[in-house]
């Protein structure tokens, strides 16, 4: 097996054995969902309906705002019990719509079925932008505007991201084995969209059943399974097409000044749904997993599902919860409560009990270089957060701060367990700031 | 009942990773050839080995106490300059030579610039040159090797490199019994520094550190190789005044410099394109000191010379970044 992968990172633990044998799940629908306005990169899109309106599921209940925006669409067939701000899991309050849901679970007539063969690329990006169709495996960009690469920029390569590298999660390889036809059909449109043939499904090779079937059910598609290593962050953009390619994104640059566009595996599934069947995305697979968990599932939940109710069909906790995290443990961010709802970009809920966090001791950098080594993209995280930590904004900008894809990895390796990413974030907030005074 | 919940700022796990277990692994790496030297020259080597140690570990819980930090002695890295001065000292020091190097490495060439991680220099290296030039004498009485087993007292003697020099001096040419101890040389049967005696099991140690991934083999073999290098150039010139490169490798403070005292994190640089510009600087500097110094043995010299110059390299030698390509 041609094996690849990328220069640094490293071996976490990948603890996926919580959850990845576990066969996707149904969660019933909660007694009320919580659906946030901004579930993606880009303007919040703009809420349209009103408390006391009644909405069929998948009937758009917030419009995009703009080209990088998305429609936000009834998880569920229901009543509008409010439109306030509720806890978003960015930690702030944020307008949301709250639907009690009515039981019938009803999708809007409205929705249409289309053949996407008989539909022009123009056409096609424009039901997945209606069907609000983000990147599902958690940066939640838009996926018809990276679908809308500007003149002049030639794609030919189609990267799909099976590899799932964040310890504990397995909803993708979940997807991957139990969905691949909505997988393949997805990814047949995409390349339809973007006028090109060559197209390369990467996955990490510790799910060497889901690189079997894929590779059996692709070849006839002409399309590539590329097995790839088992090593933190393989699945992080720049990294999987530098394994995949052997290309690098220019820096400052994005995947289509390479001549590629990059797609999660569940992300095609979601735009083959709202092709044939006209669904907008209105559900996802979340893994909901770690040693905080009784019974770790993947569940297919409607978004805005609160997590508590998610915890509550893996028979709830395994002990106190110490931290919630929405995603995977390199990555993630920590929750202030179980009531704030799942959304389009939730891959995962991780529950950490007291015992399962990392001692925290931090000691002086003795200057080991282990950070610099593990670094995706070698940078020297030390000296970084060395003037981050000084709020020295021009030397940080020097050493290329702003190119930190915030991996983690140098926090990880630390061996005196000093917050590297963390600083290296601050003092990126800080070269923005000076960028924007300018 | 206590809610605590946590927030931060991810990553939320840890690869459990610590400085104290990279000094466990180092000072673990140093027992060979302790042990050899324990071997080699008895109980004045446990009693410098001893002095140094606990010398060190007390200067520095003394230094915490004055400057009113917490106890740092329990991060193992006091115990480990401890252990790497005395492999530095001849074995036969007289204790207070011990003390008084081991309150130069932790109070002048540690604590005072702040403690671990942040001294320019090889804190034991530091000592060593300090005792070095202060108390010439002293530092340069070495004892044959007297193994345990023959039970002889100990006899003075010089090293290898020393006779060497002192016959070049005297004579413009090498001792003519320069190799025939090569093997002696290699298992530690030879007058010199308590640790610098035995290449192979300096040698061991140091591939355990490379195995372990505590170092990388940027420093040592970049060091080594130069030495090596520019050794075999000038025997190749002038066989008869300058030693064959085996003979650079064997005697003196080159192995254990090479794998132990340059690789010292602290005071080399970070990246592996500096590591090798810093091996070589080491390599270089050895060489020229051994063979046109004043002094016989040039390894302290040349790593406390090249750990000045690591900021510079530092600032000079950055990895090429990802993404630093032409846009399509």
């Amino acid at each position: 097996m041609d094996v690849k992968t990328f220069a640094g990172g490293l071996h976490p633990p990948d603890s996926k054995e919580y959850a990845k044998d576990k066969v996707i799940e149904r969660c019933p629908l909660p007694d009320e969902l919580v659906i946030p306005a901004a579930q993606h990169i880009g303007a919040p899109a703009e809420i349209c309906v009103a408390a006391g309106d009644l909405v069929k599921k998948g009937q758009v209940i917030a419009t995009a705002k703009g080209f990088v925006s998305v429609p936000i669409h009834a998880s569920t067939s229901g009543e509008v019990i409010a439109v306030e701000p509720r806890l978003h899991p960015m930690g702030k309050l944020l307008p949301a719509v709250v639907i009690k849901p009515d039981g019938e679970d009803q999708w809007d007539e409205s929705l249409q079925q289309q053949d996407p063969d008989q539909l022009d690329a123009d056409a096609l990006k424009k039901l997945i932008g209606q069907a609000g169709i983000v990147g599902m495996g958690g940066a939640t960009f838009p996926a018809h505007v990276k679908l809308s690469p500007p003149e002049g920029k030639k794609i030919d390569t189609l990267i799909l991201n099976g590899v799932e590298c964040e310890p504990y999660l397995t909803a993708d390889h979940r997807m991957m084995l139990e969905e691949s036809e909505r997988i393949i059909d997805g990814i047949k449109i995409v390349r339809k969209v973007l006028g090109l043939e060559t197209a390369i499904i990467g996955i990490e090779i510790n799910k060497p059943d889901a690189i079997e079937k894929l590779a059996k059910e692709c070849a006839p598609h002409n399309i590539k399974v590329q097995p790839l290593k088992v090593q933190y962050p393989q699945g992080a953009e720049k990294q999987l097409i530098d394994a995949c390619t052997g290309r690098q994104v220019p820096t400052g640059g994005l995947p289509m000044d390479c001549g590629v566009v990059v797609q999660n595996v569940g992300t095609c599934a979601a735009i083959s749904d709202a092709i044939r069947l006209g669904r907008p995305l209105v559900e996802r697979v979340a893994t909901v997993t770690g040693p905080g968990i009784r019974n770790p599932k993947n569940l297919l939940i409607a978004v805005g599902t609160p997590l508590k109710h998610m915890l509550d069909q893996c028979d709830g906790l395994d002990g106190k919860p110490a931290k919630i995290i929405m995603g995977g443990p390199m990555m993630g961010q920590t929750q202030l409560s179980l009531d704030v709802p799942a959304i389009r970009g939730t891959s995962g809920l991780l529950i950490f009990r007291e015992q399962d966090l990392p001692r925290k001791n931090a000691g002086p950098c003795i200057r080991c270089g282990r950070c610099i080594s593990v670094c995706p993209i070698h940078l020297q995280p030390t000296t970084i957060a060395a003037y981050a930590r000084l709020d020295r904004v021009d030397e940080a900008e020097s050493y290329n701060a702003l190119d930190c894809i915030e991996c983690g990895c140098c926090t990880y390796i630390c061996p005196a367990t000093l917050p590297l990413v963390q600083s290296i974030r601050h003092i990126k907030g800080g070269i923005m700031a000076k960028r924007r005074k300018i | 009942m206590d809610n605590t919940l946590y927030l931060s700022s991810s990553p939320h796990i840890h690869s459990g990773e610590t400085t104290e277990r990279i000094m466990r692994l180092v000072i673990y790496a140093l027992l060979p050839a302790a042990a050899v030297s324990l071997y080699f020259f008895g109980l004045p080597a446990l009693k410098t080995l001893l002095i140094c140690t606990l010398g060190c570990i007390a200067f520095e819980a003394l230094a915490n106490k004055l400057m009113k930090q917490p106890l740092t002695v329990k991060d193992g890295s006091g115990a480990l300059t401890g252990i790497l001065l005395a492999l530095n000292m001849p074995a036969s020091s007289a204790w207070w030579l011990s003390l008084l190097g081991a309150a130069v490495a932790i109070l002048i060439g540690k604590m005072i610039y702040g403690g671990l991680g942040y001294n320019p220099f090889n804190p034991a290296l530091v000592a060593r040159v300090v005792l070095l030039i202060s108390f010439p004498v002293q530092m340069t009485s070495w004892t044959a090797p007297a193994p345990l087993t023959t039970g002889i007292d100990a006899v003075t003697a010089a090293t290898p490199l020393g006779e060497m020099k002192m016959s070049v001096m005297l004579t413009g040419k090498l001792p003519e019994n320069l190799n025939s101890g090569m093997l002696d040389y290699f298992t530690g049967n030879m007058a010199g520094c308590l640790g610098e005696v035995s290449a192979i099991a300096l040698l061991a140690g140091g591939l355990f550190l490379i195995y372990k991934k505590v170092i990388t083999w940027h420093i040592p073999v970049s060091f080594i190789g130069t030495t090596l290098g520019v050794g075999a150039i000038f025997w190749l010139v002038d066989a008869s005044k300058y030693p064959n490169p085996l003979f650079h490798l064997l005697t003196g403070g080159l192995i254990l410099g090479a794998f132990f005292m340059a690789t010292d994190m602290v005071t080399s640089p970070v990246t592996y394109q500096g590591m090798l510009i810093f091996g070589f600087g080491c390599g270089l500097l050895t060489i020229l000191i051994r063979l046109f110094g004043g002094y016989p043995e040039g390894v302290s010299f040349a790593i406390l010379l090249m750990n000045a110059a690591t900021p510079l390299i530092d600032r000079y030698c950055r990895p090429k970044i990802y993404g630093q390509v032409e846009k399509a």
